[in-house]
């Protein structure tokens, strides 16, 4: 961490021309597709998602059926493009609000520190002790299978590594010469956590919010898989691969292509992290 | 402070935790819709057997009393008894553990000996083509959910090649493992990636130190290099993170078990969320959280071992 100069303005980089990289490109690419589908998914996708027809059951992948068709000859491509509706909300609502709680909570703790982080401490000792898979699963269990509930479960805990990221960052932040002379100068502390220290403290969250996007659709795809995260009908591409497992070696194409589906978007929120991560710490 | 009493001190700093997470699991619990009496009972049950049953499991007693009762009993090897199955919980995961064990320190190894070499070749020859093949597999293998891996592999390898049984995992330890190489693979895989590229990392900054430069300016051989003083010093910062993905293996290892049909604990797991057999929930959900307590401690222990560095207070 380079020494700021004595300064008081936030980190706002000048507004120079920015050099974007391949892999950035490539992971705007890749998701912001995925968010074009997920927004217009009627536009893209032949035919209904949940339309049965009888005469076109378990179809190779054909020009009339690009992803083939399942059992009740649901259209797969169809399916796939309305999962990414479903599997792009999973992404956002598994990190939505442990992004914004676990920011706020971290910076507090690691401006102010003392009780509240020996507490912070204490809880965080507690829930790295469960596996966070058998966590959310036991909430789900409590809850009840479904995707709101599975939202509750990952809000419950997935927050707690974001405070984690954050009060460290805040902890090196406040030792910074521009903190000290933002308290020299009277500001208040709320004007120095929110408009100094966490500017400068956001970097990381932001990286590890992609990959965190990318755990979401892994987690709710493989709760959907289980049968407790969205529930069939709904094309999440985890139920869709549920479908498609007991027709593995007759209709490969029902389990495939959603599976593809979801290592590309994996793929694009990692490279749209590494790409982030380079773009904000050009030092690195 | 020599080795036993850090593990000894490890071991006590674990105790607090772990009465918090038994309170929490005991309140998780008791936050379920309906009564635990009525769970058990199921629809028929009349006032009296209500109340005989309310007795017996100590529900008529404050909740600070329950929770004692709760404590005790746990630690008595008492984690109650099975709604569907009508057998005791500690008997159930006794039963159904050893598989986990096996599965879960399986694809432990499996992926330590996919990591290391590879991580080796990919920092050996950094930004070749090999370097990049390497990467992308392993880049491609973390976003791959756990159960299509399993899915793909048990369809490609064992469905169609017959390479391997399609489920199950067989009779004795040789059968064993040949039964759960794949399921072993699939849920080691992720790890394996994980490892590859810190260990990758690693190896690279330490291939920059000093005391490499000196050992190489000294005539050793590459391979003593390699082996004693890169491979040593790159691997501490992997043992613990390795020790810290462990809770990953074994929720990874609830779906493994369901795609490859293993009756281990992962799968009973499952079984039970839609049985709805809370007593059993509850008993999987402490054990876990005693593995993965044991793992960390374990992992701080080969760290201090590993690293000399590390102050034992």
């Amino acid at each position: 961490m380079a020494a700021p100069a004595l300064t008081v303005t936030p980190a706002s980089k000048p507004a120079a021309r920015v050099r974007l990289k391949p892999t950035l490109i490539a992971g705007i690419v890749i998701i912001g597709s995925f968010v074009i589908l997920a927004l217009l998914p009627g536009v893209f996708a032949p035919y209904s998602p949940t339309a049965f027809d009888y005469n076109a059951v378990l179809e190779a992948p054909s020009a009339k059926h690009l992803f083939g068709t399942d059992n009740f000859g649901r259209d797969m491509f169809s399916r796939v493009v309305w999962g990414a509706q479903v599997d792009m909300q999973i992404a956002l609502f598994t990190t939505l609000f442990p992004v914004i709680f676990g920011t706020l909570l971290g910076a507090l703790i690691g401006y102010y520190g003392r009780w509240s982080d020996a507490i912070f401490g204490r809880v965080v000792d507690v829930v790295v002790t469960f596996p966070f898979l058998v966590l959310v699963i036991a909430i789900v269990a409590i809850l009840g299978p479904g995707l709101i509930n599975m939202f509750i479960a990952v809000s419950a805990v997935g927050w707690i590594t974001y405070a984690r990221l954050v009060r460290g960052e805040i902890l090196t932040q406040k030792r910074a010469e521009y903190a000290l002379a933002g308290r020299v100068m009277g500001y208040t502390a709320s004007r120095i956590i929110f408009r100094h220290l966490l500017p400068n403290a956001i970097t990381p969250v932001i990286v590890y919010l992609m990959t965190d996007m990318a755990l979401g659709i892994l987690l709710g795809s493989s709760l959907g898989y289980l049968g407790l995260g969205a529930q069939p009908p709904t094309a999440e591409w985890g139920v869709l691969i549920a479908d498609g497992k007991n027709f593995m070696s007759t209709a490969w194409w029902i389990a495939t292509y959603p599976g593809l589906a979801i290592t590309l978007a994996g793929v694009g929120f990692s490279l749209l992290g590494d790409g982030l991560a380079d773009l904000l710490r050009p030092r690195g | 402070m020599n080795r036993w009493s850090y593990i000894l001190v490890r071991v006590l700093q674990v105790i607090p935790t772990f009465f918090v997470v038994m309170a929490l699991v005991f309140v998780m619990v008791r936050l379920l819709p309906g009564d635990p009496t009525s769970a058990i009972l199921g629809e028929r049950a009349t006032e009296e057997l209500i109340a005989r049953a309310n007795k017996e499991l100590g529900l008529d007693k404050p909740v600070i009393v329950q929770f004692g009762i709760f404590v005790q009993r746990f630690f008595q090897g008492d984690l109650g008894e099975s709604i569907n199955l009508k057998v005791p919980v500690f008997r159930l995961i006794l039963e159904r553990m050893p598989v986990t064990l096996f599965l879960t320190l399986y694809a432990a190894i499996l992926a330590v000996a996919l990591a290391v070499p590879l991580a080796f070749v990919a920092a050996l020859r950094k930004d070749s083509l090999t370097d990049a093949v390497i990467r992308g597999v392993f880049q491609i293998g973390l976003s791959m959910p756990v159960f299509y891996i399993g899915l793909q592999l048990l369809t490609v390898l064992a469905a169609r090649l017959r390479l391997f049984p399609v489920g199950g995992y067989g009779e004795g330890f040789w059968e064993h493992l040949r039964y759960l190489f794949l399921p072993a693979l699939t849920l080691g895989f992720n790890l394996a990636a994980i490892l590859m590229r810190n260990l990758r990392a690693s190896i690279l900054e330490v291939l920059q130190s000093e005391y490499v430069d000196f050992a190489r300016a000294k005539g050793l051989p590459s391979s003593l290099i390699l082996g004693r003083h890169v491979l040593r010093n790159a691997v501490i910062s992997t043992v613990t993170l390795f020790g810290l993905n462990i809770g990953g293996l074994i929720g990874g290892a609830v779906i493994t078990e369901s795609v490859f049909a293993i009756p281990g604990v992962g799968r009973l797991m499952v079984e039970s969320i839609f049985g709805r057999d809370y007593p059993v929930i509850q008993g999987l959900t402490l054990t876990f959280a005693v593995l993965v307590s044991l793992t960390f401690i374990l992992t701080d222990v080969v760290h201090a071992q590993l690293d000399p560095r590390v102050e034992v207070a």
